[in-house]
């Protein structure tokens, strides 16, 4: 197998069965055997489980009696981004973690894929459920055209005011555009339900705008009545072991970026031998999927325990399944190579007293050809008068920051668990407090 | 715009699903609860005259499950109201006055003498009730107390009670009909005799769900010893559709208003209570399964099923389909059939095989590899392998066009109706020539 950083390491059906949607959607018939399966629980566990509050044994029961159209405004009416939680929500921690049926026989009511049934079946037909109410006059301004954007901009809209998304990148759609993993989001759905979410009405987007920065902040300040803040987060911690200039070494997140937006899976070169720094989420899906555009030995390199790893349980195990290997409790002391990588030095750690993680002094070499580096992604400050906590713009009940008439929701603010489904919670429950507040 | 509002008997409700004479609606509490969770109306657990009866205090119920346990038949034992007759109609009064915007109807069971009717409809008036139910349906207790079943079973009695009724009170009277009789059109004529302004049906059907077969008691056991109740839910729905039709399509009826109850579970069985002529439904047995809900998916998938039906108000589709319900001797005996099998659908269960095979026409084939074809031969049309498929589509029945050759009798499929009253075989029809 070539070694270094080359493209087209596959043929073309590999990479069409390797990309190709990782849980297959349910045909009606498999609907209709797992919606049975549902006992229509009393104050149901998964509905509080879900950050959306979806009424989740509603809408199973709405595809049991063949209403599957019914049962999508259901779950649109809590979550307009119901389609794509439906393929990204780590459900075994969610809703299906909470099901009875998991206490029962370990087995829960498949939530996760019965939402993306009903969705696909409304979505398919390419009607808005939604009507818009009367112009109420108010105008807001959305700073990101995420998650957390655009359910804040839609139930605005919905309300009658009109909205205007500032989204610095080429395409709208945040992270469900540029960050989730491919085999998640397939035939460019999230393009095609933003479309679709765009249909209620009074919204407008404007892409590839320069950055927001504090000046324009208070110009929008003045020219709008409300201003949301959702613009995730843009920075990338770094990892001062020096070897960040040496070729082939970059982040998990450019890496992913690349991978979504190519034309052609083939053009997306990848390290013979690939090493993973970090032990989340987006680690789990750079490792993962350079395993499956072809590279030979991928390393989730993670300095603590593995049941410490902020990805799932569920999660390891995918990687796992696809071969990566999960090494734990080591840290990177030094990257080696002289124009390109070729090996990262390890040391061993453990876990002092005082909860510190201290390296054991026993180092160690594997070789790589391609470092990502995975170790966290950060804000990226958009006005100094912003107070933060932990790093993130710190707010107040539904997303009131300390300047007034601005919100914030979604990863960039405060709290929450960084996950899409708790950006549209965010960003929905800002825009009822921001209606609230301008309408009355 | 669809709009699911319902007016009975003048009585307007904002849709047309009713909470029947029950548990559910036993006390101010749950009908407050049903009412903010979205029912349109409620008939009242029914009252009698003091001093109240008694319930036993052992199980009242008893059930037949389906597959992972679910709910499909409910048997009780209960007697109406069990609570005092003052207290149940300050409840009404303050219900009324809360929720002036849904129906609220008053079931009655009171012994076979006229004044005692005249007493309680007074009462019932002052509360603001928007009508009265005549419960004369309940099969078990009341019924040897000469009460309910009692009088329903016998068309003289249901006449001469309506009659008293509407003699003593402005409000409709709809009178409950028991399902326990043989021919529900005599029950239901005489209540249009008496001047009933509508009839309301099924009541419980009297049962047994089963036998410990620890201590050889009916179920529900009370102290060993068990008695007859009254079955409800999902299991009893054919049997009131039957009984609707039937008074449906019965032209000394001409029209007369119907409730329909027994088994409404989802928003379907509904529709097919509203086109087999009912002008609302009654639900008890589903929100007793599911709580209230339910009604969410009940109103939500009726107004879907209108919308892409292109119906815009209830009366849009009441009754469709009573014309359709006919005699055996008239279905048209030239209709051709034949099952197919869809290959790509099948999972090779082989049910369909299992079925036919042993108990029908043997008219499928067990081919290599699991495949399963219909013989056309053979072939009657049955239905049985549809029936027990568990996949929904996999077999339908292919309808023979005229000129085609049906290969099991040899004829030629003819486009004319000929029904039995015409055929050759039929004695009486070829001797009446
Ligand atoms: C690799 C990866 C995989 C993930 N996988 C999952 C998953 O499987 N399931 C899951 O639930 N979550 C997953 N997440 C997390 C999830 O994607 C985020 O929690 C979610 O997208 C947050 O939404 P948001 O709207 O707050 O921010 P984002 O989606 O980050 O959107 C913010 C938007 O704001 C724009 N923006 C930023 N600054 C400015 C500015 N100054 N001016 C104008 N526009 C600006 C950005 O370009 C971006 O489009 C993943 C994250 C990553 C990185
Ligand atoms: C526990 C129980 C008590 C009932 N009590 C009454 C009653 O007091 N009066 C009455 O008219 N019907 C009574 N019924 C009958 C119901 O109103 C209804 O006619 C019947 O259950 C069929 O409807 P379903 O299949 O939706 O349950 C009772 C039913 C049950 C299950
Ligand atoms: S917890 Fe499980 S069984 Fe209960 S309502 Fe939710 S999905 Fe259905």
């Amino acid at each position: 197998m070539t070694s270094g950083v080359v493209s087209a390491r596959l043929t073309d059906e590999q990479y069409q069965r390797n990309f190709s949607d990782v849980h297959l959607p349910l045909t009606a018939h498999e609907a209709s055997i797992e919606a049975d399966r549902c006992y229509f629980c009393y104050e149901a566990p998964c509905i509080s489980a879900c950050p959306t509050e979806i009424d989740i044994p509603l809408f199973i029961r709405q595809i049991a009696t063949g209403t599957a159209e019914a049962a999508a405004k259901t779950i649109f009416e809590s979550n307009i981004l119901g389609g794509i939680c439906a393929r990204v929500c780590p459900t075994e921690t969610l809703c299906e973690e909470a099901c009875v049926r998991e206490e029962a026989e370990g087995q829960p009511v498949e939530i996760g894929r019965l939402q993306r049934y009903a969705t696909d079946t409304l979505m398919n037909i390419d009607e808005h459920p939604f009507e818009r109410s009367a112009d109420t006059g108010r105008s807001i301004a959305v700073i990101g055209a995420g998650p957390a954007g655009i359910a804040c901009a839609h139930r605005l809209a919905m309300k009658g005011n009109r909205v205007k998304i500032f989204e610095c990148l080429p395409k709208g759609g945040g992270l469900n555009e540029y960050g989730i993993a491919a085999y998640k989001t397939v035939d460019s759905f999230a393009a095609r339900e933003l479309q679709w979410i765009m249909g209620i009405g009074g919204i407008e987007i404007e892409t590839g705008c320069e950055p927001i920065d504090s000046e324009q902040l208070d110009h929008l300040r003045q020219s709008f009545d409300a201003v949301f803040l959702a613009v995730g987060l843009r920075g990338v911690n770094a990892l001062d072991i020096g070897g960040d200039d040496i070729e082939n070494v970059g982040n998990a997140v450019d890496f992913i970026a690349g991978l979504r937006q190519a034309e052609a899976l083939s053009e997306i070169p990848v390290g013979r031998q690939v090493v993973v720094i970090g032990g989340g989420m987006t680690a789990i899906d750079a490792a993962v999927q350079s395993r499956l555009l072809g590279a030979q030995d991928v390393t989730i390199a993670y300095r603590r325990s593995q049941s410490e790893m902020s990805a799932s349980r569920h999660e390891q195990d995918w990687a796992t399944s696809k071969g990566v290997r999960l090494l734990t409790q080591v840290r990177p002391v030094r990257i080696i190579g002289r124009d390109k990588v070729q090996e990262v030095e390890l040391e061993y750690t453990k876990t002092n007293a005082q909860g510190h993680i201290v390296g054991t002094g026993e180092n160690f070499r594997i070789g790589a050809d391609l470092v990502l580096r995975a170790i966290g992604q950060k804000i990226v400050q958009i006005s100094d008068v912003l107070t933060t906590k932990d790093g993130k713009i710190s707010v107040k009940g539904a997303g009131r920051t300390n300047l007034a008439g601005v919100w914030a929701g979604g990863d960039c603010a405060a709290g929450g668990q960084d996950l899409t489904v708790t950006a549209v919670a965010e960003g929905r429950d800002a825009a009822e407090d921001i209606h609230q507040v301008l309408n009355n | 715009m669809v709009s699911l509002r319902s007016d009975f008997l003048g009585i307007s409700s904002p849709n047309p699903f009713w909470l029947a004479s029950a548990p559910p609606t036993d006390k101010e509490y749950n009908v407050r609860r049903a009412f903010e969770a979205g029912w349109g109306g409620v008939v009242w657990k029914t009252l009698g005259l003091d001093p109240h009866i008694v319930n036993v205090n052992g199980p009242r119920y008893g059930a037949v499950w389906g597959p992972d346990r679910r709910l499909m038949g409910l048997n009780n034992i209960e007697l109406i109201t069990d609570r005092p007759l003052d207290v149940n109609l300050e409840e009404i009064k303050d219900i009324k006055r809360d929720f002036p915007d849904n129906a609220v109807v008053v079931s009655l069971m009171v012994p076979c003498e006229e004044q005692c009717w005249q007493d309680i409809l007074t009462r019932v008036e002052d509360t603001g009730a928007d009508g009265v139910e005549l419960n004369f349906g309940c099969p078990h207790g009341m019924s040897e107390r000469g009460m309910g079943a009692a009088v329903g079973q016998v068309p003289d009695y249901i006449k001469m009670v309506t009659a008293w009724v509407k003699s003593s009170t402005h409000l409709p009277v709809i009178v409950k009909l028991t399902p326990n009789i043989t021919d529900i059109r005599y029950p239901a004529r005489a209540a249009k005799a008496g001047g009933a302004d509508a009839v309301s049906l099924i009541n419980t059907i009297s049962s047994i769900t089963g036998v410990d077969l620890d201590n050889f008691s009916p179920e529900p056991s009370i102290d060993g010893k068990g008695t007859h109740g009254g079955y409800c839910g999902p299991a009893v729905k054919p049997i009131a559709l039957n009984m609707v039709a039937e008074i449906a399509r019965d032209e000394q009826m001409s029209n007369l208003p119907i409730s329909g109850i027994g088994g409404v579970t989802t928003w379907r069985d509904a529709a097919e209570f509203i086109s087999l002529g009912c002008g609302n439904v009654q639900v008890c047995t589903a929100a007793m399964t599911y709580g209230f809900r339910i009604i969410e998916e009940l109103n939500a998938g009726l107004a879907q099923w209108m919308r892409e039906k292109g119906f815009t108000s209830i009366a849009d589709f009441q009754g469709r389909a009573v014309r359709n319900v006919t005699d055996w001797q008239f279905l048209n005996l030239n209709f051709v059939t034949k099952a197919e099998i869809d290959q790509d659908l099948c999972i090779k269960c082989g049910r369909c095989y299992a079925v036919c095979e042993d108990t029908s026409h043997q008219a499928i084939a067990m081919k290599p590899n699991r495949v399963f074809e219909v013989i056309d031969e053979e072939c009657v049309a049955c239905n049985l392998c549809i029936n027990v498929c568990p996949v929904d589509g996999c077999i339908t029945m292919r309808q023979l066009a005229p000129g085609e050759k049906d290969l099991r009798t040899g004829e030629t499929i003819n486009a004319d109706y000929r029904n039995w009253t015409q055929h050759p075989n039929n004695v009486a029809a070829s001797s009446s020539e």
